[in-house]
This record gives structure tokens, sequence and C-alpha cells, in this order.
């Protein structure tokens, strides 16, 4: 049987649920390689947490370089075993770290690349999302050993524990791959809600809320969404610009996207309109994101927001 | 210093795009300069300024390099408006169907030969949406990679330190020239070109290259579309005016849907 490697995606030490995601996409193609990349001394306490999803075995590297010298030095340890063990493909979480491992690995073994897959099946071929969701693309790599980066969120993933044989290896990372250097490092700023682009639902306000988000806020928060905004309202400064859904900002696939205040222009919908289910909440009828809205509400969020806030409360209670 | 810049010729991010024989139907759109490369230009166009500018005969240039059929001078021609002195363009009728890989090795030769001391990127072009060419030249180059940068100062001595932002957190990284940096929306504001610059860039020189003078073979692409479908467009469900009862609505639909 083929081998898959795939890059354990982790955050504060642990394993994230795009790591189980990877591993029941890789499993499609064959036996489930995870790549632990840690700092030293941490590689074993990592790899145990690596141990949801249909995984054969962990291979761990540990190199303070990874901390010191991220993508480049990642890349180098990650192609390394990917040389070795010439896997039928090579599956890493698409972000902004993943995709830029993902860069160096397919120059590095001479491989094509395809990003943003939702979604991989056993022959390979990867099925992505263009132009804001509208095409359905499906497509190949032709040449090398197949990297593509998987969309987290996108594939239900089987959370099925397993017992990964664990194996210790080591890279050897070059001068060129240590020419960056990494002075300091913070963890994102949590605010105790989820990422935007790994929620479940994503709660977006919009110029309608003229710069309060306190209503999308309390609605977000009831229902343990994501907050996100648009770009009017992050170029107006009422929201962070990290916060941007749409063309220029970020891409989110969630199962429910409220969508405050937002009239729809182009540029939003083509970062939230694969959402599973849309609902729109805006004083104007005519708001273009009504039309592709599963239930839309005309009327002021201030005024709704608060209501069906105390609503969903009510059911919890 | 001498700074090259990337830009790609993108179809308007408002314009309906179309997959036409697996590659993007690029004929049939407004093309513009790729939005985000703009921040690339006016950074590259900050640091010269706050170290002497890169007036003509002064100690710091800024080319533009790009890729694309010979319609993308338009974006080129656009980056020399805001204030870049000089532009390289790479076309080649073999490289009409190339991946982010042959793009990279293209930008990186063109890059290497030139002895730019720093390259500057867009995170990536609004059409593919990759985020891989910064990181692919840096690969290629053997250059230190400052990806991702909300900010970035260089000390023209031959250091550059950045902030970089991404999901993961914030990084401060730091390397010596040279360097390939690519720069996040809203690191600055893009200045709208002047009619000085616009008549100035009207001057100024494009240079031309096909593979052959670049030194670069064409590959094809390593990746191929095998099929590629418009989705169904959504339809509007139901839709209640609010009279008092907008949000009570709004639940009952959410715990029908079973999302609450």
């Amino acid at each position: 049987m083929s081998t898959v490697v795939i890059l354990a995606d982790i955050a504060s030490e642990k394993a994230t649920k795009t790591t189980a995601e990877l591993a029941t996409a890789g499993a499609r193609i064959g036996a489930v390689t995870a790549v632990v990349l840690a700092p030293v001394g941490k590689g074993a306490a990592i790899a145990a947490t690596v141990n949801q999803g249909p995984i054969a075995s962990v291979v761990v590297i540990e190199s303070a370089d990874f901390a010191s010298h991220g993508v480049a030095a990642s890349a180098e340890a990650l192609a390394s075993i990917v040389k070795e063990k010439s896997p039928a493909a090579v599956l890493i979480a698409s972000h902004a770290f993943g995709k830029e491992v993902a860069a160096r690995v397919a120059v590095l073994t001479e491989s094509g690349i395809i990003t943003d897959a939702v979604d991989v099946a056993a022959d390979g071929v990867a099925t992505q999302l263009v132009f804001g969701g509208s095409t359905t693309v499906h497509s190949k790599v032709s040449h090398g050993t197949p990297v593509i980066t998987v969309r987290p969120n996108s594939i239900e993933a089987d959370f099925s524990p397993s017992t990964p044989a664990i194996e210790n290896a080591t890279a050897s990372i070059g001068a060129d791959a240590k020419k960056a250097t990494i002075t300091s490092s913070q963890p994102p700023v949590k605010g105790g809600r989820p990422e935007l682009t790994e929620a479940q639902i994503v709660v977006s306000g919009g110029r309608g809320t003229d710069g309060n988000f306190a209503a999308v806020e309390g609605f977000a928060d009831v229902l343990g969404a994501a907050v996100g905004a648009s770009r009017a309202a992050t170029d107006a400064g009422w929201y962070p610009h990290s916060h941007q859904v749409g063309q220029t900002g970020k891409t989110v696939s969630p199962q429910l996207y409220v969508a405050c205040g937002i009239s729809g222009a182009i540029q939003h919908r083509a970062g939230m309109q694969t959402s599973k289910t849309i609902v729109v909440v805006n004083k104007d009828p005519e708001a273009p994101l009504f039309d592709i809205a599963d239930f839309g509400v005309v009327g002021d969020l201030f005024n709704v927001l608060p209501q069906a806030t105390a609503g969903v409360s009510a059911k919890k209670a | 210093m001498k700074i090259a810049v990337c830009v790609k010729q993108v179809p308007d991010s408002w314009a309906e795009k179309k997959m036409v024989g697996g590659v993007l139907d690029r004929e049939n759109v407004d093309a513009v300069l790729n939005d985000l490369d703009e921040y690339a230009v006016e950074e590259a166009l900050r640091i010269v300024e706050a170290h002497g500018g890169n007036e003509e005969g002064g100690p710091h240039t800024v080319t533009v390099i790009s890729m694309g059929p010979e319609r993308a001078s338009e974006a080129v021609r656009k980056a020399l408006s805001m204030g870049a002195n000089d532009a390289i363009l790479v076309t080649d009728a073999a490289l009409a169907t190339s991946d982010a890989l042959t793009t990279s090795a293209v930008l990186a030769k063109v890059i290497g030969d030139g002895g730019y001391d720093l390259v500057i990127c867009g995170t990536e072009s609004t059409d593919a949406r990759m985020s891989v060419v910064p990181a692919m030249i840096s690969a290629r180059l053997g250059w230190a990679q400052l990806t991702f940068a909300s900010k970035v100062d260089v000390d023209p001595a031959g250091k550059v330190s950045i902030t970089r932002v991404t999901e993961s957190g914030v990084d401060e990284i730091n390397a010596a020239f040279p360097c390939v940096i690519s720069v996040v929306e809203k690191i600055n504001e893009p200045r709208y070109p002047s009619f000085k610059g616009i008549m100035a860039a009207k001057k100024k020189v494009i240079e031309s290259k096909d593979l052959a003078s670049v030194g670069v073979s064409a590959q094809g692409a390593w990746s191929q579309v095998n099929d590629a479908t418009p989705r169904p467009a959504r339809a509007a469900g139901a839709k209640v005016t609010d009279e008092g009862n907008g949000g009570e609505a709004l639940v009952t639909f959410l715990a029908e849907k079973k999302l609450i």
C-alpha cells in the first residue's frame, strides 16, 4: 500500500482538528504518516496528541531551527522525509504557514502543487472552489509527488482514535534555510472567539453596523461564532482588518454565515458564498446578498440581533 | 539599494471570471494590476524615499518585474506611474499555461541575474490566490524569506526586519540582504499615480524578454485541471420583514435547521 505524508498541524504544542482532517483525506490514498516538527525535547509530548484520525505512523523531528527559522527550515525537514518515503501525496493545512511550506517543498522535491483543496479523492484528484466559490475545479498533479494544501474545516474528519507507531528522525537544515531569523513569536490573540477560518458559525457586520459591532458580537458569542467584517467595515476602521471576509480578506466556509448590515458586493460574496447556510439581516430589502440567503430578515440589525440573541439564550437555558 | 517588485496583471476582481479549456479566460475580462501588488510597489517606494529616493542618478532604484502576455505592460505601466524607475516584462507564448512553479523559476532567474538587494511581492494574486510564489522565489534563489509582512524596516547597510502577521500569530523576523519580502494588505496606503507620474511612466523603459533571453526553458504546468464547472447559483430562501419579531423568526429558522 502506498504512503501519504501529512504535515501534522500543531497549535500550542497540540495537534489541531485540521490534522485529523488531513489524515482523513490522506487515508483515502494510502497509509498516513504524520510528520511532527517539534522544538527540542517536545517531540514525544506533541506526537502523543497526534492520535485522532486514521494515522498509521508518526515521524518526529526535533530541532530548534523550526522556531528560529520558520517556514524555510520546516519545509526542508518535510522535504527530506518526502524524498525518503516517496509518498503518493503530501497533504498540508492550507493556511499561510502551510501554503508557504508546501511551496518550498514543491520546489525542493520538483513536484506539482495544488493549494486550497476542499476535498481530495482516492486517485489524488483535488477539488477546489475558485473565483470566490463560483466555480468547482477538479485538478491533479502530473509531476513529482503531489503537494496538496487542504483548507481547514472542509473535510469531515474521522476523529476515531489511533495508536500510530512513533519514529524519530533527524533532518539537516541547510544554511539557506536559516537566513531569516525569528526573534520573537506571539500566538494569535484569541479573544475567546474561534478562529475565523475554522469556525462552524461566522457572524459578520458591515456598513449597517455604523461602527457599532456590539450587537454582532453579542449574537456571535451566544452562537459560539467567530466575528467577521466586510471590507467597508474594516476600511472604516470599525473592525480589525484580520477579520475581513472577502476577495482580499479571508475566505470562510462555515456551516452558518450570518451577514448583518452587509449589502453583498461581489468582493464580499467571494469570501463567503460557499457557506452551507447563509442568513442575511439588512434594513434594505434590495440588498443583493438576499439573493443568495437561505433566510433573510428585512430589518434593523440593532433590533433583530438582540432579540435573536435573547431567543438563542432562552433555548439554551 | 536595488529593489525589484514583482507584479501580476489579473482580471479585475470585480469581473466575473470563467474557465475555458482548463485555464482562466484572461482575454475577455478587464485586466488590472493585482490590487495586492500595489502595496508592494508602495512599500518599495517608501523604503527608497526614506533613504534618499530613487530619482535618476540617485542611490536607489525600484524595478518592476512581471511575467505575462504583452497586454500585462498596462499593469506594469501603472506601477511605473506610481514611481518605479523601470521594468522587465517576460512574455513568451510557451508561458501561456504555466503554473506557479514555472512563474517562480522565471522570476527567480530574472531577479538573480539583476543583482537586486530586495524583492518585494504582494502576498497573493487575486485570481489564483495561492500565496506560494514569494516562498518559491526565496527557495530557488536561496535568499531569506520575509513574507506576510505588516511592517518592514530596512537598514540600507544591508539588514531588514519585518513583522509577520498570519493566522499562526505575530513574528518578528530579520535577515541580511538579499531578501524576498511579501507585504500584506494594509501595510500602507498605495498612492494614486499623479498626472506627472503617468506622463513620466510613458517614457520609462519596459525591457521585454522572452524565455530564451531569460535563460529558462518552459517545463509545462505540473498540475492539470480535469474539469471546471460553474456552481449552480444559490436560490434565495424565505425572507421576512421585521415587524417586531424578526429576531424570533431568525431563531426559529436556525432551530429548524438544527443550527442551534
